[in-house]
């Protein structure tokens, strides 16, 4: 609790209205921790307008969210009807739909440039696992937000991208079925899937994902921010305490990050305008045929930001059930044999691992799809206790790691490939490689980490002056 | 914290009451929770449905909607019935035995999966993940279907394909048959959905 301060009867009048303002509520105090003293490293790169465009996004759908509130009608008979009064009739109802519409694969695409970021520089190393685990919570939720939106329309993609997923629920064992039921409000979707779905899409995940974010800020600036070099600037300070590789978030990173925007706005304006639809990726063409409970289209897919966990999920099949009970065999075995760990916990990890495989015979192949599908994300959540490289950067890491990150990547995009394509012969071997190689990367990084000559890290961090 | 400072006179009531206010929490949580489960509306509807199916020609397939679902009818020619012996090897439950009882009425667990072989009625939701496949009659090589199809149902979601008689094949993503709802014949050309006993 701060001391009354008093201020000088002659000081200016905008001088007196903070100090009355100051003296009941922390403004000036906010401000600097959060602006005008949050030291940031001098060294960022574009990388980092990201963090700050994942808000600028979030706070454009909210608003155009509200908007569009005004004039949807959640209801089964009229939900798609009102869709096209929004896109025809409302003065500029279309370009509020189009933002709204854009902003949900634009905010996917900023989310996935930001977690890129911390997965290259070790963002999410000690002390920021915190910072790391909210932003995965945000995605999780960010997930739901997107998949619960896309119910809105009716149109044939969203009432069938939903059955899927619902449906997903239904293929846990013993309460599967009666929780797919509790989650649609009826034995197949209809109206009363879609009005929760809109409840929880306007209201409960929103407030759930501005809690998250209020969290994740908080906890960066209590830690302070990585920069590409993943050094930490608090170690090397000036007389008066500052950090000598740190510059003030304001005026420096908000001028700075306006630079970000601008580009931003640039792409963004020019989606709207010109290619909304982004050629059937950003709005799926089967989804301006309303719903139809008798026919499913004979292409499904789920929008791109989907698709790389889609395709994990039709890579388990009963001959990949085999594939991967051999990894779990094998991981067991390693594991008792290598492993540093006491002989009781080699025992359990034997016992383990033979009840798992045990299951995995007993159960459908379905039922480890949802699985892999759900860890697929899950299993970020768990990075920072994975990672054991003794460096946090790319930049000082062997350079075989690098590879690994970039067949990294190029994996994710071919799995979102696969999952835009129909199901094919080809397609399912290749998938299967990428879902092998995508939890590989994860499960085997506490050994992979560790290996290879890391470079020196410099003391400072790396700055070229512009 | 010494022990001489806990009172644990108080620590006791405090845990005591907190678990009641756990206890009062879950017990609010109960009515909201079951605000989720079906109405009564949506309980109540699920009329049975009768089709009159005399205007289907041997090859075709007609779709009614009954609880939501799409129900097909389909008249398979003699070719059709005859594939159905020849796929078997590579069907993941020919003799239609995995959850019989939610699948397949007593009265279709046969090769034909039906009451009449000719007609074959059932649920056009895959048992995967709930995509209505889409019909693939036609034999022979075409795209996403082993060279040698012998006609059957393809789902377009994962891929999952089954024959005439809506048996799934092997190594598919869907581990059961298609449904067969309960059914029954009124006369030669009306046929009942969701009904199989005499009122």
């Amino acid at each position: 609790m701060a001391e009354f301060k008093e201020i000088s009867p002659n000081a200016p009048m905008a001088e007196k209205a903070l100090n009355w303002v100051d003296n009941r509520f922390p403004l000036s105090k906010l401000y600097k921790e959060h602006l005008s003293e949050y030291y940031a490293p001098k060294n960022f790169n574009f990388l980092y307008f990201f963090g700050v465009l994942s808000l600028l996004v979030l706070v454009i759908q909210i608003v155009t969210g509200i908007f569009l509130v005004m004039h949807y009608k959640p209801d089964a008979a009229t939900a798609f009807a009102s869709v096209e009064y929004i896109m025809r009739d409302v003065p500029w109802g279309w370009l509020i739909r189009y933002m709204h519409s854009t902003g949900a694969s634009a905010f996917f695409v900023v989310v996935y440039m930001h977690m890129f970021r911390g997965l290259i520089y070790g963002s999410y190393r000690k002390p920021r696992e915190l910072v790391w685990l909210f932003g995965c919570a945000i995605f999780l939720a960010l997930m739901g937000e997107a998949f619960m939106g896309y119910l809105l329309p009716w149109g044939q993609m969203s009432y069938w991208g939903a059955q899927v997923i619902v449906n997903l629920f239904s293929a846990i064992p013993f309460i599967g079925p009666d929780l797919a039921l509790l989650i649609r409000g009826d034995y197949v979707v209809g109206d009363a899937t879609l009005n929760r779905f809109f409840a929880f899409h306007v209201i409960a995940v929103p407030l759930v994902l501005l809690g998250l974010v209020v969290a994740h800020i908080i906890a960066l600036h209590e830690v302070g921010s990585n920069n590409p070099d993943g050094i930490e600037i608090k170690a090397h300070k000036d007389t008066s305490g500052k950090p000598l590789d740190g510059i003030p978030f304001h005026p420096y990173y908000t001028v700075h990050d306006i630079m970000g925007v601008t580009g931003f706005l640039l792409v963004f304006s020019a989606i709207i305008f010109f290619a909304p639809e982004f050629g059937g990726y950003f709005l799926e063409y089967n989804n301006f045929i309303p719903a139809d409970p008798l026919k499913t289209p004979l292409h499904i897919a789920p929008v791109w930001y989907f698709t790389p966990y889609y395709s994990m999920l039709r890579a388990i099949t009963t001959e990949m059930m085999y594939a991967l009970i051999v990894c779990v065999i094998a991981a067991a075995y390693l594991g008792a044999t290598r492993a540093a760990i006491s002989s009781t916990l080699k025992a359990a990890v034997i016992g383990g691992a033979l009840v798992l495989v045990g299951l995995m015979l007993a159960i459908d192949a379905k039922f480890w799809g949802v699985v892999v599908m759900g860890g697929s994300v899950i299993i970020l959540f768990f990075l920072p206790w994975l990672d054991h490289c003794a460096v946090k950067s790319i930049r000082y890491r062997p350079d075989w790691h690098v590879w690994l990150y970039v067949v990294f990547v190029l994996n994710f995009f071919v799995l979102g490939y696969l999952g835009v394509k129909p199901p094919s012969l080809m397609g399912e071997r290749v998938s299967q490689i990428g879902t092998l190689y995508y939890f590989g990367f994860f499960l085997l990084m506490p050994w992979w980490s560790r290996l290879g000559e890391t470079k020196p890290v410099p003391a400072r961090v790396h700055f070229v002056a512009h | 914290m010494s022990e001489t400072t806990v009172d644990t006179g108080k620590r006791t009531w405090l845990i005591a009451s907190g678990c009641a206010g756990v206890a009062g929490g879950a017990a609010v949580a109960v009515p909201f929770i079951s605000t989720f489960s079906p109405s009564e509306r949506a309980k109540a509807a699920g009329a049975a449905v009768e089709v009159d199916i005399s205007s289907i020609k041997p090859g075709e397939k007609l779709t009614v909607e009954w609880r939501g679902k799409p129900v097909w009818i389909i008249r398979r020619t003699p070719e059709q019935l005859e594939a159905l012996k020849k796929v078997e090897a590579q069907l993941a439950d020919p003799q239609s035995q995995r959850n019989p009882d939610e699948l397949t009425p007593a009265y279709a667990r046969n090769q034909m999966r039906s009451i009449k072989p000719e007609f074959f009625v059932g649920v056009g939701i895959c048992s995967h993940l709930g995509c209505s496949p889409s019909d693939k009659f036609q034999m022979g090589p075409q795209p996403s279907l082993p060279d040698d199809w012998q006609g059957g149902f393809l789902c377009p979601c994962h891929g999952s394909t089954f024959d005439m008689a809506g048996r799934v094949y092997k190594n598919k993503p869907a581990p059961d048959n298609l449904e067969v709802p309960p059914h029954m014949y009124l006369s030669d050309s009306r046929l009942l959905i969701g009904e199989d006993k005499k009122a």
